[in-house]
Protein backbone atom coordinates (compact mmCIF):
# COMPACT_ATOMS: atom_id res chain seq x y z
CA UNK A 1 0.00 0.00 0.00
CA UNK A 2 1.52 3.26 -1.01
CA UNK A 3 0.36 6.69 -2.06
CA UNK A 4 2.48 9.26 -3.82
CA UNK A 5 1.22 12.78 -4.48
CA UNK A 6 3.06 15.66 -6.10
CA UNK A 7 0.66 18.19 -7.62
CA UNK A 8 0.28 21.84 -8.54
CA UNK A 9 -3.02 23.54 -9.25
CA UNK A 10 -4.09 27.14 -9.68
CA UNK A 11 -7.74 27.75 -9.00
CA UNK A 12 -9.59 31.04 -8.52
CA UNK A 13 -6.58 32.89 -7.18
CA UNK A 14 -5.54 29.99 -4.95
CA UNK A 15 -2.36 28.08 -5.59
CA UNK A 16 -1.90 24.53 -4.40
CA UNK A 17 1.56 23.06 -4.51
CA UNK A 18 1.98 19.98 -2.44
CA UNK A 19 4.04 16.80 -2.38
CA UNK A 20 3.98 13.91 0.04
CA UNK A 21 3.97 10.16 0.12
CA UNK A 22 2.75 7.53 2.50
CA UNK A 23 3.98 3.96 2.58
CA UNK A 24 1.35 2.46 4.82
CA UNK A 25 -1.19 3.30 7.43
CA UNK A 26 -3.05 6.54 7.82
CA UNK A 27 -1.86 9.91 6.64
CA UNK A 28 -3.49 13.06 7.99
CA UNK A 29 -3.57 16.34 6.09
CA UNK A 30 -3.93 18.99 8.76
CA UNK A 31 -4.63 22.62 8.04
CA UNK A 32 -7.00 25.51 8.52
CA UNK A 33 -9.90 26.02 6.12
CA UNK A 34 -8.54 27.34 2.85
CA UNK A 35 -5.22 25.54 3.28
CA UNK A 36 -5.89 23.33 0.25
CA UNK A 37 -6.35 20.07 2.12
CA UNK A 38 -9.78 19.19 0.69
CA UNK A 39 -8.57 20.22 -2.75
CA UNK A 40 -5.65 17.80 -2.43
CA UNK A 41 -8.07 15.03 -1.52
CA UNK A 42 -10.25 15.83 -4.54
CA UNK A 43 -7.17 15.70 -6.76
CA UNK A 44 -6.44 12.18 -5.50
CA UNK A 45 -10.04 11.11 -6.13
CA UNK A 46 -10.03 12.66 -9.61
CA UNK A 47 -12.80 15.12 -8.83
CA UNK A 48 -10.40 17.99 -9.58
CA UNK A 49 -7.65 17.78 -12.20
CA UNK A 50 -4.32 19.26 -11.12
CA UNK A 51 -2.52 21.52 -13.61
CA UNK A 52 0.56 19.37 -13.38
CA UNK A 53 2.13 16.66 -11.28
CA UNK A 54 1.91 12.97 -10.51
CA UNK A 55 -0.43 10.90 -8.33
CA UNK A 56 0.30 7.21 -7.81
CA UNK A 57 -1.56 4.66 -5.74
CA UNK A 58 0.03 1.26 -5.09
CA UNK A 59 2.30 1.81 -8.07
CA UNK A 60 -0.67 2.58 -10.34
CA UNK A 61 -0.51 5.98 -12.03
CA UNK A 62 -3.77 7.85 -11.44
CA UNK A 63 -2.54 11.15 -12.79
CA UNK A 64 0.59 12.17 -14.64
CA UNK A 65 0.55 15.46 -16.52
CA UNK A 66 3.75 14.68 -18.42
CA UNK A 67 2.42 11.34 -19.67
CA UNK A 68 -1.08 12.81 -20.15
CA UNK A 69 -2.65 10.30 -17.78
CA UNK A 70 -5.75 11.48 -15.95
CA UNK A 71 -7.97 8.59 -14.90
CA UNK A 72 -11.64 9.37 -14.42
CA UNK A 73 -12.81 9.12 -10.80
CA UNK A 74 -14.68 5.95 -11.80
CA UNK A 75 -11.40 4.28 -12.77
CA UNK A 76 -9.41 5.20 -9.69
CA UNK A 77 -10.89 2.78 -7.19
CA UNK A 78 -10.66 5.31 -4.40
CA UNK A 79 -13.32 5.54 -1.69
CA UNK A 80 -14.25 9.05 -0.60
CA UNK A 81 -16.10 9.85 2.60
CA UNK A 82 -17.62 13.29 2.10
CA UNK A 83 -18.06 15.83 4.86
CA UNK A 84 -21.83 15.66 4.44
CA UNK A 85 -21.64 11.88 3.70
CA UNK A 86 -23.48 12.47 0.39
CA UNK A 87 -25.87 9.54 0.70
CA UNK A 88 -28.24 9.69 -2.27
CA UNK A 89 -31.44 11.16 -0.81
CA UNK A 90 -33.67 9.35 -3.31
CA UNK A 91 -32.50 5.92 -2.24
CA UNK A 92 -32.89 3.89 0.92
CA UNK A 93 -29.82 2.91 2.90
CA UNK A 94 -29.89 -0.54 1.30
CA UNK A 95 -30.14 0.93 -2.21
CA UNK A 96 -27.33 3.35 -1.45
CA UNK A 97 -25.06 0.46 -0.53
CA UNK A 98 -26.22 -1.89 -3.29
CA UNK A 99 -25.58 0.62 -6.08
CA UNK A 100 -21.92 0.90 -5.04
CA UNK A 101 -21.40 -2.86 -4.92
CA UNK A 102 -18.60 -4.05 -7.11
CA UNK A 103 -18.14 -7.67 -7.94
CA UNK A 104 -20.38 -10.63 -8.54
CA UNK A 105 -24.04 -9.61 -8.86
CA UNK A 106 -25.16 -12.98 -7.50
CA UNK A 107 -23.49 -12.26 -4.18
CA UNK A 108 -24.73 -8.70 -3.96
CA UNK A 109 -27.64 -9.13 -1.58
CA UNK A 110 -25.66 -11.23 0.85
CA UNK A 111 -22.78 -8.76 0.84
CA UNK A 112 -25.07 -5.80 1.34
CA UNK A 113 -26.64 -7.63 4.29
CA UNK A 114 -23.21 -8.34 5.71
CA UNK A 115 -22.24 -4.67 5.42
CA UNK A 116 -25.49 -3.56 7.03
CA UNK A 117 -24.75 -5.90 9.92
CA UNK A 118 -21.13 -4.87 10.22
CA UNK A 119 -22.03 -1.19 10.50
CA UNK A 120 -24.99 -1.96 12.77
CA UNK A 121 -27.56 -0.38 10.48
CA UNK A 122 -29.69 -3.45 9.64
CA UNK A 123 -32.67 -1.81 11.26
CA UNK A 124 -32.29 1.26 9.07
CA UNK A 125 -31.92 -0.57 5.74
CA UNK A 126 -35.23 0.66 4.34
CA UNK A 127 -35.02 4.21 5.63
CA UNK A 128 -34.07 7.24 3.60
CA UNK A 129 -30.96 9.25 4.53
CA UNK A 130 -33.05 12.18 5.73
CA UNK A 131 -34.47 9.91 8.44
CA UNK A 132 -31.03 9.05 9.85
CA UNK A 133 -28.94 10.81 12.48
CA UNK A 134 -25.48 12.10 11.62
CA UNK A 135 -23.73 9.07 13.09
CA UNK A 136 -26.03 6.65 11.29
CA UNK A 137 -25.45 8.50 8.02
CA UNK A 138 -21.72 8.20 8.52
CA UNK A 139 -21.95 4.46 9.10
CA UNK A 140 -24.16 4.05 6.03
CA UNK A 141 -21.71 6.10 3.96
CA UNK A 142 -18.82 3.93 5.14
CA UNK A 143 -20.78 0.78 4.29
CA UNK A 144 -21.40 2.20 0.83
CA UNK A 145 -17.70 2.93 0.35
CA UNK A 146 -16.67 -0.57 1.41
CA UNK A 147 -19.27 -2.11 -0.89
CA UNK A 148 -17.15 -0.58 -3.64
CA UNK A 149 -13.96 -2.29 -2.30
CA UNK A 150 -11.72 0.76 -2.58
CA UNK A 151 -7.95 0.54 -2.84
CA UNK A 152 -7.55 3.67 -0.76
CA UNK A 153 -9.85 5.51 1.59
CA UNK A 154 -10.13 9.29 1.61
CA UNK A 155 -11.82 10.88 4.61
CA UNK A 156 -12.81 14.54 4.27
CA UNK A 157 -13.43 16.07 7.71
CA UNK A 158 -15.31 12.94 8.77
CA UNK A 159 -16.54 14.33 12.07
CA UNK A 160 -17.37 17.92 11.23
CA UNK A 161 -21.08 17.17 10.78
CA UNK A 162 -21.37 15.41 14.15
CA UNK A 163 -21.99 16.90 17.57
CA UNK A 164 -19.27 16.65 20.18
CA UNK A 165 -20.64 13.62 22.01
CA UNK A 166 -21.05 11.54 18.87
CA UNK A 167 -17.73 12.71 17.52
CA UNK A 168 -15.74 10.95 20.21
CA UNK A 169 -17.66 7.70 19.79
CA UNK A 170 -17.22 7.80 16.04
CA UNK A 171 -13.51 8.52 16.36
CA UNK A 172 -13.02 5.30 18.27
CA UNK A 173 -15.19 3.45 15.78
CA UNK A 174 -13.40 4.88 12.77
CA UNK A 175 -10.05 4.00 14.30
CA UNK A 176 -11.19 0.39 14.47
CA UNK A 177 -12.58 0.50 10.92
CA UNK A 178 -9.31 1.88 9.57
CA UNK A 179 -7.34 -0.83 11.35
CA UNK A 180 -9.56 -3.57 9.90
CA UNK A 181 -9.37 -2.02 6.44
CA UNK A 182 -5.61 -2.21 6.09
CA UNK A 183 -5.32 -0.06 2.94
CA UNK A 184 -3.96 3.46 2.52
CA UNK A 185 -6.06 6.04 4.31
CA UNK A 186 -5.84 9.80 3.91
CA UNK A 187 -7.63 11.89 6.50
CA UNK A 188 -8.28 15.58 5.97
CA UNK A 189 -8.97 17.54 9.12
CA UNK A 190 -8.57 20.90 10.76
CA UNK A 191 -8.47 19.26 14.19
CA UNK A 192 -5.06 18.36 15.56
CA UNK A 193 -6.79 16.03 18.04
CA UNK A 194 -8.39 14.00 15.27
CA UNK A 195 -5.14 13.90 13.33
CA UNK A 196 -3.18 12.77 16.35
CA UNK A 197 -5.69 10.11 17.34
CA UNK A 198 -6.24 8.57 13.93
CA UNK A 199 -3.09 9.04 11.88
CA UNK A 200 0.42 7.63 11.77
CA UNK A 201 1.87 10.26 9.46
CA UNK A 202 1.11 13.93 9.19
CA UNK A 203 1.39 16.62 6.53
CA UNK A 204 0.59 20.14 7.64
CA UNK A 205 -0.76 22.33 4.86
CA UNK A 206 -0.75 26.09 5.05
CA UNK A 207 -1.80 28.37 2.20
CA UNK A 208 -1.64 25.53 -0.31
CA UNK A 209 1.88 24.42 0.62
CA UNK A 210 3.20 21.82 3.04
CA UNK A 211 4.53 23.46 6.21
CA UNK A 212 5.76 20.24 7.81
CA UNK A 213 5.67 16.51 7.22
CA UNK A 214 6.73 13.39 9.05
CA UNK A 215 5.49 10.87 11.56
CA UNK A 216 2.82 12.34 13.75
CA UNK A 217 4.86 12.30 16.98
CA UNK A 218 7.85 13.81 15.25
CA UNK A 219 5.86 16.70 13.78
CA UNK A 220 4.10 17.44 17.05
CA UNK A 221 7.32 17.44 19.08
CA UNK A 222 9.43 19.22 16.45
CA UNK A 223 7.19 21.23 14.12
CA UNK A 224 10.26 23.08 12.83
CA UNK A 225 8.60 26.35 11.85
CA UNK A 226 6.13 28.87 13.21
CA UNK A 227 3.23 27.95 10.90
CA UNK A 228 3.45 24.26 11.72
CA UNK A 229 3.80 25.01 15.43
CA UNK A 230 0.64 27.15 15.40
CA UNK A 231 -1.35 24.54 13.49
CA UNK A 232 -0.29 21.77 15.89
CA UNK A 233 -1.67 23.95 18.67
CA UNK A 234 1.38 25.67 20.13
CA UNK A 235 0.00 28.71 21.95
CA UNK A 236 3.26 30.37 23.01
CA UNK A 237 5.57 31.60 20.25
CA UNK A 238 8.18 34.32 20.56
CA UNK A 239 10.85 35.86 18.37
CA UNK A 240 14.28 35.00 19.79
CA UNK A 241 17.85 36.19 19.81
CA UNK A 242 20.62 33.60 20.15
CA UNK A 243 22.71 34.15 23.27
CA UNK A 244 24.72 30.93 23.34
CA UNK A 245 25.02 27.50 21.80
CA UNK A 246 22.04 26.27 23.78
CA UNK A 247 20.35 29.43 24.98
CA UNK A 248 18.38 32.35 23.65
CA UNK A 249 16.62 35.49 24.75
CA UNK A 250 12.89 35.51 23.97
CA UNK A 251 12.09 39.03 22.85
CA UNK A 252 8.34 38.86 23.35
CA UNK A 253 8.46 37.12 26.71
CA UNK A 254 11.45 39.00 28.13
CA UNK A 255 13.22 35.90 29.50
CA UNK A 256 16.37 34.00 28.70
CA UNK A 257 15.92 30.26 28.29
CA UNK A 258 18.14 27.23 27.84
CA UNK A 259 17.45 24.56 25.26
CA UNK A 260 18.37 20.93 24.78
CA UNK A 261 18.83 21.51 21.06
CA UNK A 262 21.55 23.65 19.52
CA UNK A 263 20.26 27.11 18.59
CA UNK A 264 21.03 27.82 14.92
CA UNK A 265 20.99 31.07 12.97
CA UNK A 266 17.79 30.10 11.15
CA UNK A 267 15.96 29.65 14.44
CA UNK A 268 14.27 33.02 14.61
CA UNK A 269 11.47 31.85 16.91
CA UNK A 270 10.82 29.49 19.77
CA UNK A 271 7.62 27.86 20.97
CA UNK A 272 6.46 26.34 24.24
CA UNK A 273 3.28 24.30 24.49
CA UNK A 274 0.87 25.55 27.13
CA UNK A 275 0.89 22.17 28.89
CA UNK A 276 4.67 22.17 29.30
CA UNK A 277 5.03 24.75 32.06
CA UNK A 278 5.44 23.61 35.64
CA UNK A 279 4.74 25.61 38.74
CA UNK A 280 7.97 26.46 40.54
CA UNK A 281 8.57 28.17 43.81
CA UNK A 282 10.46 31.42 43.76
CA UNK A 283 13.39 29.92 45.71
CA UNK A 284 14.43 27.77 42.75
CA UNK A 285 15.00 30.83 40.63
CA UNK A 286 18.53 31.33 39.47
CA UNK A 287 19.65 28.14 41.19
CA UNK A 288 21.93 26.00 39.09
CA UNK A 289 19.55 23.02 38.79
CA UNK A 290 16.55 24.88 37.34
CA UNK A 291 17.72 27.37 34.79
CA UNK A 292 14.42 27.92 33.02
CA UNK A 293 12.45 29.29 35.92
CA UNK A 294 11.11 32.81 35.81
CA UNK A 295 8.82 34.98 37.87
CA UNK A 296 5.39 35.58 36.40
CA UNK A 297 2.45 37.88 36.74
CA UNK A 298 -0.93 36.20 36.34
CA UNK A 299 -3.31 38.21 34.13
CA UNK A 300 -6.41 36.10 33.64
CA UNK A 301 -7.91 32.65 34.11
CA UNK A 302 -10.41 30.86 31.89
CA UNK A 303 -12.13 27.82 33.36
CA UNK A 304 -12.90 24.98 31.01
CA UNK A 305 -14.74 21.78 31.88
CA UNK A 306 -11.56 19.77 32.47
CA UNK A 307 -8.74 22.25 32.22
CA UNK A 308 -7.98 25.79 33.17
CA UNK A 309 -6.18 28.30 30.96
CA UNK A 310 -3.95 30.64 32.91
CA UNK A 311 -2.85 33.71 30.99
CA UNK A 312 0.29 35.33 32.30
CA UNK A 313 3.38 37.30 31.41
CA UNK A 314 6.92 37.02 32.62
CA UNK A 315 7.72 39.58 35.30
CA UNK A 316 10.04 41.54 33.00
CA UNK A 317 8.28 40.90 29.68
CA UNK A 318 5.27 42.13 27.76
CA UNK A 319 4.01 39.17 25.67
CA UNK A 320 1.02 37.25 27.00
CA UNK A 321 1.55 33.50 27.48
CA UNK A 322 -0.73 30.57 28.11
CA UNK A 323 -0.40 27.87 30.71
CA UNK A 324 -2.90 25.02 30.83
CA UNK A 325 -3.42 23.16 34.11
CA UNK A 326 -5.96 20.71 35.47
CA UNK A 327 -9.31 22.25 36.34
CA UNK A 328 -8.88 21.82 40.08
CA UNK A 329 -5.31 23.07 40.34
CA UNK A 330 -4.92 26.01 42.69
CA UNK A 331 -2.72 28.55 40.94
CA UNK A 332 -3.36 31.50 43.21
CA UNK A 333 -0.02 31.12 44.95
CA UNK A 334 2.08 30.48 41.85
CA UNK A 335 4.64 33.22 41.37
CA UNK A 336 7.08 31.44 39.08
CA UNK A 337 6.97 28.89 36.26
CA UNK A 338 9.59 26.56 34.89
CA UNK A 339 9.98 24.80 31.58
CA UNK A 340 12.27 21.86 30.75
CA UNK A 341 14.92 22.62 28.11
CA UNK A 342 13.66 19.57 26.15
CA UNK A 343 10.18 21.10 25.90
CA UNK A 344 11.37 24.19 24.07
CA UNK A 345 10.79 23.99 20.32
CA UNK A 346 13.16 25.98 18.13
CA UNK A 347 11.40 27.28 15.03
CA UNK A 348 12.20 28.80 11.70
CA UNK A 349 10.12 31.76 10.57
CA UNK B 1 -70.33 24.39 -29.82
CA UNK B 2 -67.99 22.42 -32.07
CA UNK B 3 -65.82 20.16 -29.94
CA UNK B 4 -63.20 19.54 -32.66
CA UNK B 5 -60.87 22.45 -31.62
CA UNK B 6 -60.87 21.11 -28.02
CA UNK B 7 -59.80 17.66 -29.16
CA UNK B 8 -57.28 19.13 -31.61
CA UNK B 9 -55.74 21.25 -28.88
CA UNK B 10 -55.43 18.33 -26.45
CA UNK B 11 -53.97 16.12 -29.15
CA UNK B 12 -51.47 18.79 -30.23
CA UNK B 13 -50.34 19.56 -26.67
CA UNK B 14 -50.09 15.86 -25.77
CA UNK B 15 -47.90 15.01 -28.74
CA UNK B 16 -45.89 18.23 -28.40
CA UNK B 17 -45.06 17.58 -24.75
CA UNK B 18 -43.41 14.26 -25.63
CA UNK B 19 -40.99 16.06 -27.94
CA UNK B 20 -40.58 19.03 -25.65
CA UNK B 21 -39.80 16.89 -22.61
CA UNK B 22 -37.15 14.80 -24.30
CA UNK B 23 -35.53 17.62 -26.28
CA UNK B 24 -35.68 20.12 -23.40
CA UNK B 25 -34.28 17.70 -20.82
CA UNK B 26 -31.46 16.47 -23.05
CA UNK B 27 -30.50 20.02 -24.07
CA UNK B 28 -30.54 21.15 -20.44
CA UNK B 29 -28.29 18.22 -19.47
CA UNK B 30 -25.85 19.00 -22.27
CA UNK B 31 -25.78 22.71 -21.49
CA UNK B 32 -25.14 21.96 -17.79
CA UNK B 33 -22.17 19.82 -18.72
CA UNK B 34 -20.65 22.37 -21.11
CA UNK B 35 -17.27 23.60 -19.95
CA UNK B 36 -16.97 26.64 -22.20
CA UNK B 37 -18.85 29.46 -20.49
CA UNK B 38 -19.19 31.55 -23.66
CA UNK B 39 -20.77 28.93 -25.88
CA UNK B 40 -22.90 27.95 -22.89
CA UNK B 41 -24.25 31.51 -22.63
CA UNK B 42 -24.91 31.72 -26.38
CA UNK B 43 -26.72 28.39 -26.50
CA UNK B 44 -28.74 29.29 -23.42
CA UNK B 45 -29.81 32.58 -24.99
CA UNK B 46 -30.81 30.87 -28.25
CA UNK B 47 -32.87 28.27 -26.42
CA UNK B 48 -34.60 30.93 -24.36
CA UNK B 49 -35.36 33.21 -27.30
CA UNK B 50 -38.75 31.68 -28.22
CA UNK B 51 -39.90 32.56 -24.69
CA UNK B 52 -39.28 36.27 -25.07
CA UNK B 53 -39.88 36.79 -28.78
CA UNK B 54 -43.43 37.43 -29.99
CA UNK B 55 -44.72 33.99 -31.06
CA UNK B 56 -45.49 35.51 -34.47
CA UNK B 57 -41.76 36.09 -34.96
CA UNK B 58 -40.99 32.51 -33.97
CA UNK B 59 -43.72 31.41 -36.38
CA UNK B 60 -42.21 33.55 -39.09
CA UNK B 61 -38.84 31.86 -38.65
CA UNK B 62 -40.47 28.45 -38.75
CA UNK B 63 -42.26 29.38 -41.95
CA UNK B 64 -38.99 30.63 -43.34
CA UNK B 65 -37.29 27.30 -42.50
CA UNK B 66 -40.02 24.80 -43.28
CA UNK B 67 -41.92 26.53 -46.08
CA UNK B 68 -42.17 24.15 -49.06
CA UNK B 69 -40.24 26.59 -51.25
CA UNK B 70 -37.33 26.76 -48.78
CA UNK B 71 -34.35 24.38 -48.96
CA UNK B 72 -35.15 22.52 -45.73
CA UNK B 73 -38.88 22.48 -46.40
CA UNK B 74 -38.31 21.27 -49.96
CA UNK B 75 -35.95 18.57 -48.75
CA UNK B 76 -38.48 17.34 -46.18
CA UNK B 77 -41.22 17.46 -48.82
CA UNK B 78 -39.09 15.10 -50.95
CA UNK B 79 -39.19 12.68 -48.01
CA UNK B 80 -42.93 13.11 -47.82
CA UNK B 81 -42.84 15.24 -44.67
CA UNK B 82 -44.82 18.45 -44.66
CA UNK B 83 -44.68 20.75 -41.65
CA UNK B 84 -46.73 23.75 -42.78
CA UNK B 85 -50.48 24.41 -42.82
CA UNK B 86 -51.48 21.05 -41.41
CA UNK B 87 -51.92 19.44 -38.00
CA UNK B 88 -48.22 18.50 -37.73
CA UNK B 89 -47.44 22.21 -38.00
CA UNK B 90 -49.48 22.92 -34.86
CA UNK B 91 -47.26 20.39 -33.04
CA UNK B 92 -44.10 22.01 -34.43
CA UNK B 93 -45.27 25.45 -33.26
CA UNK B 94 -46.23 24.12 -29.83
CA UNK B 95 -42.88 22.36 -29.39
CA UNK B 96 -40.82 25.41 -30.32
CA UNK B 97 -42.83 27.76 -28.12
CA UNK B 98 -42.99 25.45 -25.09
CA UNK B 99 -39.38 24.27 -25.32
CA UNK B 100 -37.81 27.21 -23.42
CA UNK B 101 -40.04 26.53 -20.40
CA UNK B 102 -39.01 22.88 -20.32
CA UNK B 103 -35.37 23.65 -20.98
CA UNK B 104 -35.12 26.35 -18.32
CA UNK B 105 -37.00 24.33 -15.70
CA UNK B 106 -34.84 21.27 -16.35
CA UNK B 107 -31.64 23.28 -16.27
CA UNK B 108 -32.60 24.96 -13.00
CA UNK B 109 -33.59 21.57 -11.59
CA UNK B 110 -30.25 20.00 -12.57
CA UNK B 111 -28.28 22.90 -11.20
CA UNK B 112 -29.96 22.82 -7.81
CA UNK B 113 -28.85 19.23 -7.27
CA UNK B 114 -25.91 19.39 -4.88
CA UNK B 115 -22.86 18.41 -6.96
CA UNK B 116 -21.59 16.37 -4.01
CA UNK B 117 -24.06 13.59 -4.94
CA UNK B 118 -22.63 13.42 -8.44
CA UNK B 119 -19.09 13.41 -7.08
CA UNK B 120 -19.98 10.66 -4.64
CA UNK B 121 -21.51 8.65 -7.46
CA UNK B 122 -18.34 8.99 -9.52
CA UNK B 123 -16.13 7.86 -6.67
CA UNK B 124 -18.16 4.67 -6.30
CA UNK B 125 -17.70 3.94 -9.97
CA UNK B 126 -21.13 4.74 -11.44
CA UNK B 127 -21.11 5.55 -15.16
CA UNK B 128 -22.24 9.01 -16.25
CA UNK B 129 -25.36 7.49 -17.81
CA UNK B 130 -26.23 5.72 -14.58
CA UNK B 131 -25.58 8.89 -12.59
CA UNK B 132 -27.97 10.78 -14.88
CA UNK B 133 -30.77 8.21 -14.72
CA UNK B 134 -30.45 7.00 -11.10
CA UNK B 135 -29.43 10.18 -9.32
CA UNK B 136 -29.59 13.41 -11.30
CA UNK B 137 -33.02 12.91 -12.87
CA UNK B 138 -34.71 11.52 -9.72
CA UNK B 139 -33.30 14.39 -7.66
CA UNK B 140 -34.52 16.83 -10.32
CA UNK B 141 -37.95 15.25 -10.59
CA UNK B 142 -39.91 18.11 -9.00
CA UNK B 143 -38.35 20.64 -11.39
CA UNK B 144 -38.81 18.35 -14.37
CA UNK B 145 -42.44 17.80 -13.45
CA UNK B 146 -43.13 21.48 -13.12
CA UNK B 147 -41.38 22.11 -16.44
CA UNK B 148 -43.53 19.47 -18.08
CA UNK B 149 -46.75 20.88 -16.73
CA UNK B 150 -45.85 24.46 -17.61
CA UNK B 151 -44.82 23.41 -21.10
CA UNK B 152 -48.02 21.43 -21.60
CA UNK B 153 -50.14 24.35 -20.49
CA UNK B 154 -48.21 26.70 -22.74
CA UNK B 155 -48.59 24.31 -25.69
CA UNK B 156 -52.31 24.19 -25.04
CA UNK B 157 -52.59 27.95 -25.28
CA UNK B 158 -50.26 28.46 -28.25
CA UNK B 159 -51.66 30.96 -30.80
CA UNK B 160 -49.19 33.24 -32.57
CA UNK B 161 -46.72 30.78 -34.02
CA UNK B 162 -49.51 28.34 -34.81
CA UNK B 163 -51.47 30.81 -36.94
CA UNK B 164 -48.28 31.73 -38.81
CA UNK B 165 -47.14 28.24 -39.70
CA UNK B 166 -50.24 26.06 -39.41
CA UNK B 167 -52.85 28.54 -40.51
CA UNK B 168 -56.37 28.51 -39.16
CA UNK B 169 -57.91 25.61 -41.04
CA UNK B 170 -61.11 24.34 -39.44
CA UNK B 171 -60.83 20.69 -38.48
CA UNK B 172 -57.13 20.59 -39.30
CA UNK B 173 -55.18 23.28 -37.48
CA UNK B 174 -57.87 25.30 -35.72
CA UNK B 175 -56.94 24.68 -32.08
CA UNK B 176 -58.85 26.24 -29.20
CA UNK B 177 -57.00 29.58 -29.13
CA UNK B 178 -57.56 29.94 -32.89
CA UNK B 179 -61.19 28.95 -32.54
CA UNK B 180 -61.64 31.64 -29.90
CA UNK B 181 -60.08 34.20 -32.24
CA UNK B 182 -62.27 33.10 -35.16
CA UNK B 183 -65.41 33.10 -33.01
CA UNK B 184 -64.81 36.62 -31.71
CA UNK B 185 -63.89 37.90 -35.18
CA UNK B 186 -67.07 36.35 -36.52
CA UNK B 187 -69.16 37.92 -33.79
CA UNK B 188 -70.02 34.54 -32.20
CA UNK B 189 -69.12 35.48 -28.66
CA UNK B 190 -71.20 32.69 -27.08
CA UNK B 191 -69.04 30.15 -28.85
CA UNK B 192 -65.84 31.92 -27.71
CA UNK B 193 -67.00 31.78 -24.06
CA UNK B 194 -67.24 28.01 -24.23
CA UNK B 195 -63.67 27.59 -25.42
CA UNK B 196 -62.39 30.19 -23.01
CA UNK B 197 -63.97 28.43 -20.04
CA UNK B 198 -62.53 25.08 -21.10
CA UNK B 199 -59.07 26.53 -21.69
CA UNK B 200 -58.98 28.35 -18.36
CA UNK B 201 -60.27 25.30 -16.47
CA UNK B 202 -57.85 22.83 -18.03
CA UNK B 203 -54.87 25.15 -17.56
CA UNK B 204 -55.82 25.86 -13.97
CA UNK B 205 -56.23 22.16 -13.26
CA UNK B 206 -52.78 21.36 -14.55
CA UNK B 207 -50.96 24.15 -12.77
CA UNK B 208 -52.83 23.41 -9.54
CA UNK B 209 -52.05 19.69 -9.77
CA UNK B 210 -48.39 20.64 -10.06
CA UNK B 211 -48.32 21.90 -6.49
CA UNK B 212 -50.27 19.00 -5.04
CA UNK B 213 -48.32 16.40 -6.96
CA UNK B 214 -44.80 17.64 -6.12
CA UNK B 215 -45.64 17.98 -2.44
CA UNK B 216 -47.08 14.49 -2.10
CA UNK B 217 -44.54 12.63 -4.15
CA UNK B 218 -41.25 14.21 -3.16
CA UNK B 219 -41.86 15.73 0.22
CA UNK B 220 -40.38 12.77 2.02
CA UNK B 221 -36.80 13.08 0.87
CA UNK B 222 -36.69 16.61 -0.42
CA UNK B 223 -36.63 18.01 3.10
CA UNK B 224 -32.88 18.24 3.39
CA UNK B 225 -31.41 17.37 0.04
CA UNK B 226 -29.40 20.59 0.12
CA UNK B 227 -27.39 21.41 3.15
Amino acid sequence: MSLYVDVRKKYKGFELETAFSSEQGTLALLGASGSGKSMTLKCIAGLISPDEGVIKLDGRVLFDSAAKVDLRPQERGVGYLFQSYALFPNMTVRQNIAIAHRGDVAGRNAEVDALLARYEIEGLADRYPVQLSGGEQQRAALARIFAYRPQALLLDEPFSALDAFLRENMQAELKRIIRDYGGSVVLVTHSRDEAYRLADDLVILDGGRPAAAGSIREVFSKPGNVRAARITGCKNISAIERTGERSFYAKDWGVELRTAETVLDEHAFAGIRAHDFMAADGGAMGAGGSPNVFAIERLDEIDGPFEKDVIFKAAGGTGRMWWIVGRDADVSGVGALGVAPEAIMLLEG
Amino acid sequence: MDITPVLLSLKTASVAILFTFVIGTVLAYQVCRMKNEHSKAVLDALLTLPLVLPPTVAGFFLLYLFGVNRPLGAFLAELGIKLVFNWEATVLAAVVISLPLMYRSARAAFEQVDPVYLEAARTIGLSERKIATKILIPLSAPGLTSGTILSFSRALGEFGATIMIAGNIAGVSRTMPLAIYSAVMGGREEEAYGYIIILVLVSFLFVWSLNVFTEARWGRYRLRTRR
